[in-house]
């Protein structure tokens, strides 16, 4: 279920390259920007219809995976399922100074690999929405001795608005059953 | 290491003043696990996670894995997830639907009754020897289902389990009763599993309705994260209370709650005004609610912790939520979201996203909790820490048996005003069960607080 490429692999030929260096390149700004704590420079990365989901992933029988592995985007509770708004009101606390499990500050280092293309309309040359998988691993260092790494799979949707991409849609995969940290404060 | 020290001497009541070595030492640890996580009832999960016969969910109980299952008749279990044979964790999905319980390692199958169904080579190999009958997977002493909340204990001499509830049950109804008034009626639409660096009890304390820490969260409160913040209004919740008097209830089991009472002749305070929708929804429940619960409608739940590990949030937002130890210092989170079965989806949508903005790892609320719970445990291991106790004299004395407040009586040792006499109660039992004190003294039964008569 993770990796739904149903359209017809693109194929990989110097159009599909340069627009794939051009989309690792925006990853590489996203990660950046909250990187250095640019948290409102990386809010207008987001499309303003975005829908930010990480789902729980659950423990099932061989055979299930398709069905039960990960919690849905349209029922019941996930770990992140929301929109702009509530992601910017997350940027917001963070701007209050008081919000105490990222006061003061974390270390963040956000690495982004795998990057590909799976779609492409209308077309690769002329993209301006298409969707793509990679890889995040994400590590976070607080206070003194508190270090946490997130790794796992990112699928987005990303569409062009006024000659620039944003995020539509991001839907993160991380590799965890019992999440392995206090809280997910950081961005992904 | 056995536990060679008396727990009440930790507990300083009369003072108000609690050792340090209750949350960092192992040697208290063990004996919880020993003589309290094994005669307490505790929260394993709900109904409506195991709707149909050969459902299972794997819980926890203390340190160790279970399974609730519903098996071919219907009926509810809790085993202890090891098999009988070598130990092997004979479940290791967090829920689904079986017939058959089969180890992996040497293959011994169990049924959804905790009964042997095969033993590999069982005529060639143990016949005369071994009785299958003997081998069930081992099960908890008592279960009882509370309105699709399945609790269960591990003592079969523990009181049952609405005796062990008190008069915590009309504050926990608040949480598990529909909007609208109707007994009953919640479902589990999602479970938080997480796990984090703190002793279990600063969690369970949290919730008893500690309402001092207040300015923990005052980030969320300035920019307004609750149902009504897209109108501009501040807060994490609606203040739906704000004419309430509130209460701080300890009871004699070492249950403690925050709930509040509404005055006489109140009126419906515009809610969950994000959507004009879900607002009016909220309305129809609370008129409805009114007519059903007459006076008792003015009862208002806000947080509890039901002895020891399990909380409750009963309203903005709507939880119940397992403390599970690991070690003295290493604790997972439970945290299981509830609506009505009944409600429409698009109400069961909007509250699953406040949910997901408020409560747990990833709630902007709860994030500020874990912080201080981690710092807490961890600034509190020194040697030099460990020496000085933590106070809890807030309100002491001021807390009364039984007071009638806005016209209704409120049953328990109840505060008015911010307290932690809760926490004292809480921690008075705690050293009750880790001395291995008889069940009526764990009930409350030497507590001067409840039995005002007998002391003078
Ligand atoms: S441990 Fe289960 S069959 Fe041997
Ligand atoms: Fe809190």
């Amino acid at each position: 279920m993770d990796a739904v490429q149903t359209d017809p692999k693109l194929r990989r030929d110097p159009a599909y390259f340069a627009l794939r260096a051009e989309i690792e390149e925006f990853f590489y700004d996203e990660a950046e920007c909250l990187d250095t704590r640019r948290f409102e420079e990386w809010l207008g990365m987001l499309h303003e219809d975005l829908r930010y989901f990480m789902p729980m992933r659950h423990n099932v029988k061989f055979g299930q995976h398709d069905e039960r592995e990960n919690s849905r985007e349209d029922y019941g509770i996930s770990w992140f399922n929301e929109d702009k708004w509530t992601v910017s009101k997350r940027v917001e606390q963070i701007l209050t100074g008081v919000h105490y499990a990222e006061e003061p500050l974390s270390r963040t280092t956000h690495m982004i690999t795998n990057v590909q293309v799976q779609t492409a309309l209308p077309s690769v040359e002329a993209a301006d929405e298409i969707t793509t998988s990679c890889r995040f691993l994400t590590y976070l260092n607080r206070v003194e001795y508190e270090t946490y790494f997130f790794v796992g799979k990112r699928y987005d949707r990303l569409k062009k608005v006024g000659g620039e991409w944003k995020v539509l849609h991001r839907r993160i995969i991380l590799d965890q059953n019992v999440l392995q940290a206090k809280n997910l404060s950081t961005f992904f | 290491m056995s536990f060679t020290s008396r727990a009440a001497d930790y507990v300083d009541w009369k003072r108000g003043q609690i050792s340090r070595e209750i949350y960092v030492s192992e040697e208290v640890y063990r004996q919880e696990l020993e003589t309290l996580f094994t005669r307490a009832w505790l929260f394993v999960g709900h109904e409506s996670q195991i709707p149909n016969p050969g459902d299972f969910f794997t819980s926890r109980m203390g340190e160790e894995s279970v399974i609730l299952v519903r098996d071919k008749a219907g009926e509810i279990h809790v085993f202890l997830n090891s098999c009988r044979h070598r130990g092997m964790k004979v479940c290791r999905y967090e829920s689904g639907n079986t017939s058959l319980f089969t180890c992996p390692y040497h293959s011994w199958t169990y049924t959804t009754d905790g009964r042997i169904r095969g033993i590999p080579l069982y005529k060639a190999l143990y016949e005369g020897n071994l009785d299958r009958d003997d081998w069930s997977l081992i099960e908890v002493a008592k279960l009882h289902n509370y309105k699709g909340t399945i609790w269960a204990t591990w003592d079969p001499q523990a009181p049952d389990f609405l005796t062990y509830l008190g008069d915590a049950k009309l504050h926990l109804d608040q949480a598990l009763d529909c909007r609208d008034g109707r007994p009953g009626g919640s479902e589990v639409i999602g479970v938080h599993k997480w796990i984090f660096p703190a002793n279990w009890k600063f969690a369970a304390e949290n919730f008893l309705g500690d309402t001092y820490h207040n300015p923990s969260h005052r980030s969320v409160d300035m920019i307004g994260i609750g149902p009504s913040a897209l109108q501009g209004v501040k807060g994490r919740r609606d203040n739906e209370m704000e004419e309430a008097q509130h209460i701080w209830c300890s009871f004699p089991a070492g249950h403690g709650v925050h709930s509040a009472i509404q005055p006489e002749g109140y009126e419906f305070v515009d809610t969950f005004k994000n959507d004009p929708e879900i607002g009016q929804y909220f309305r129809h429940c609370h008129e409805e609610r009114k007519r059903r619960l007459g006076e008792n409608a003015r009862f208002l739940p806000f947080v509890g912790t039901l002895f020891p590990n399990t909380s409750y949030h009963g309203r903005q937002p709507r939880s119940l939520c397992s403390w599970h130890p690991h070690s003295a210092n290493e604790t997972e989170g439970w945290r299981f979201f509830l609506v009505d079965a009944d409600a429409p989806t698009k109400v069961k949508d909007f509250l699953r996203e406040y949910y997901m903005r408020y409560s747990g790892p990833a709630g902007m609320t709860e994030q500020d909790d874990l912080e201080n719970w981690l710092y807490a445990t961890r600034a509190s291991t020194g040697t030099i820490a460990r020496r000085h106790n933590f106070n809890y004299a807030q309100s002491m004395g001021a807390s009364s048996l039984n007071p009638v407040v806005n016209g209704i009586e409120v049953k328990g040792d109840v505060s008015l005003q911010v307290t932690e006499h809760m926490a004292v109660g809480f921690y008075r039992r705690w050293a009750q069960y880790l001395d291995r004190e008889p069940w009526d003294v764990l009930l409350g039964a030497g507590d001067e607080r409840f039995h005002a008569q007998a002391a003078e």
